[in-house]
């Protein structure tokens, strides 16, 4: 393997000034929301006193936990020592670093009171998962911060590994914290399972990887810098290892609560007569979101093939967002279980109704947005992407 | 130098004067609320309400609902839609499957022991009293939500826009949580909840649960009552007899 030469990208095309200002225009559009909103009260959106956590939820979650899992390429480099993975695991820390930038700026500013971030910041309950999440959010900036400044720096490259498996252990507490946001709340059907904790792990592997991958794809082909085979299709591969492991937690988490009497309810709910829940399940996440994605990575007809990847990658990313408004906007749609034994007639039980709004759309892309113009920028002002990623340089193993 | 002299002198006069100030203003405080000195809010005693479904009325209930909204002034959200709107208090009609008996209630906070929505707030804005009325301290509250999410009685509200016209005693705010104080300010000068006093009949009873003497106490005592979700071991303040 020769020597990795990492390169800013130049950043001075059209097609650059373009993308910024397209994502630009994103972002203002997700400020212009968040004025709207926080001016006239929450009232103009579509959240209210059962769904209390809405789109903007569903997109900062979605890009929390792909957020931990963008760092997992660096992980597999410098804790599984997988010499392969090394030249991205400076764009896999930035990454990571981006999206969770993103994530937080849709949460704090979906927040009844974000001016009253300070507090946040400065009064912590301990025994909150919420604050304790703050804390791992924070930590993860400045761990992940400091894994970057090992790799970038060639005095301190010997201590990558042992930062990186900090940062490995780090983000496996992190994402553990987010499941469990839903996983304590004992209250609600569709919550209330310790099985969550794992699940948003691999997730995070499947939702991360995918939005790696696009990243990876589209900055080495519009700054014309060679990317091997070598990488892209163990990328491709490893995506769909994670994508079935995904399914493999959702069955589970599913199967294991059908077992329950009490939560057949709930589960006929988002399998069967769930309406836009039920639908988002089996046509967004299964089939669109999982299924498909898997097909294309693993075809004959279809492997090995950019733009399948590229296909397949998008649909992960769309079938992340169906299962976590699944889980987020479903679990609370369903009524929580008041009277054991009894119907409620009147004054609670309905399937809470929900109907997002434009300027909640526009907060959650511009998060999203957030996440890639700081990717855009950083790749430009340092050196994260090697100038070459061909599979004679890229491959350890490769034979030409 | 005589200028480096004047300014540690000023700073000094000032801190002087701050700290007398201060010191001023906190004899202010606690002449205004010299009762709240005199009778401390303490573990021994613990709020609580007893509501008998076999004696409450449907229009009762109506009234304990009107009563909470005009003490506390909410209900007059002219922007919210209905799911938006505060609820502090709701009435609630319940049928036995099994033996198609309907019961009414009202449900509101339940005061719990072990409250969730404490456990879970980030800021330490949802808290409980010594006295187990649980709260929110709407300077705290950043507006997460939380608390809404783990809240097993759906008791809880945001405030979805601006307030007008609110009551002195009970601060309310755009873009915070609130729920049922147990009408904290009545109770800390010897009164009973708004609801409670709405009823005419014994069907709800309020009281301090630890007082052997209470009517409460002695009621919960002879007669079969049940917490809502006593399956979640939270040890609610607010019991029910009759469903």
């Amino acid at each position: 393997m020769s020597i990795i030469r990492y390169e800013q990208t130049q950043g001075k095309s059209l097609g650059f000034y373009a993308l910024v200002a397209g994502l630009g225009a994103f972002i203002l559009a997700a400020l212009a929301s968040v004025y709207f909103m926080e001016h006239n009260g929450h009232h103009v959106t579509g959240m209210n006193n059962h769904i209390v956590w809405g789109l903007p939820h569903v997109f900062a979650l979605f890009l929390i936990v792909a957020a931990s899992g963008a760092l997992n390429i660096a992980s597999i480099a410098s804790v599984f020592n997988k010499k392969i993975y090394k030249p991205l695991s400076r764009l896999s820390g930035l990454v990571a670093l981006a999206l969770l930038a993103g994530g937080l700026m849709v949460l704090v500013l979906d927040l009844g009171r974000p001016d009253r971030l300070i507090i946040a910041m400065t009064e912590y309950n301990f025994g909150s998962i919420f604050a304790w999440n703050i804390i791992l959010y924070n930590g993860f900036f400045l761990i992940v911060g400091i894994y970057l400044w090992m790799m970038f720096e060639r005095r301190m490259n010997k201590y990558s590994r042992k930062v990186g498996i900090a940062a490995f252990t780090w983000r496996l507490i992190l994402t553990t914290g987010t499941g469990s946001i839903f996983g304590f709340l004992v209250a609600r059907q569709a919550y209330d399972a310790v099985i969550m904790a794992p699940m948003f792990i691999v997730m995070s592997f499947a939702f991360g990887l995918a939005f790696f991958v696009l990243v990876l794809m589209a900055s080495y082909k519009w700054t014309e810098r060679p990317l091997g085979d070598a990488i892209v299709n163990r990328l491709s591969n490893l995506l769909g290892v994670f994508v079935v492991a995904v399914l493999y937690f959702v069955a589970v988490y599913h199967l294991g609560n059908l077992y329950l009497a009490e939560n057949s309810g709930v589960e006929n709910f988002v399998l069967m007569d769930g309406g836009i829940y039920t639908q988002l399940f089996w046509y967004g996440q299964i089939i669109l979101g999982s299924l498909i994605p898997l097909a294309l990575i693993y075809s004959p007809s279809t492997k090995g093939n950019r733009s399948m990847l590229g296909l397949a990658s998008v649909l992960v990313i769309l079938g992340g967002i169906a299962q976590l408004y699944v889980i987020i906007v479903g679990g609370q749609a369903y009524p929580m279980e008041l009277f054991p034994g009894k119907e409620i007639l009147e004054g609670y039980g309905a399937i809470a109704l929900y109907a997002p709004t434009l300027a909640e759309l526009m907060l959650g892309l511009g998060g999203i947005a957030v996440a890639l113009i700081a990717i855009i920028f950083l790749v430009k002002v340092l050196p994260f992407l090697p100038e070459s990623l061909a599979d004679d340089v890229a491959d350890p193993h490769h034979k030409s | 130098m005589d200028s480096k002299i004047n300014r540690r002198d000023f700073i000094k006069a000032t801190t002087a004067t701050t700290a007398g100030v201060a010191a001023l203003g906190a004899g202010i405080t606690l002449t205004t609320y010299v009762n709240a000195n005199e009778n401390p809010v303490t573990n021994e005693k613990r709020w609580g309400m007893l509501v008998d479904t076999n004696r409450l009325t449907e229009s009762d209930i109506d009234g304990m609902v009107t009563a909470c909204q005009k003490e506390n002034g909410w209900g007059n959200e002219t922007h919210s839609t209905g799911d938006q709107k505060a609820s502090w208090i709701k009435k609630i009609k319940v049928k036995d499957t099994a033996t198609q008996r309907i019961s009414n209630l009202a449900l509101m906070c339940q005061h719990c022991e072990e409250p969730p929505c404490v456990d879970v707030c980030p800021t330490n804005a949802s808290m409980k009293r010594e006295d187990g009325i649980v709260l929110v301290d709407k300077h705290r509250c950043i507006g997460c939500r939380y608390c809404m999410m783990a809240c097993p009685y759906d008791a809880r509200s945001f405030v979805h826009e601006d307030i007008t016209n609110q009551k002195e005693h009970m601060p309310r705010g755009k873009g915070t949580v609130e729920s049922c104080t147990m009408c904290v300010h009545k109770v800390d000068k010897g009164g009973q909840p708004a609801c409670v006093e709405a009823v005419n009949s014994d069907a709800v009873i309020f009281g301090d649960l630890l007082d052997v003497t209470s009517n409460i106490h002695q009621t919960l005592k002879r007669v079969q009552s049940t917490q809502i979700r006593a399956d979640l071991n939270l040890n609610t303040a607010v019991r029910y007899s009759g469903i």
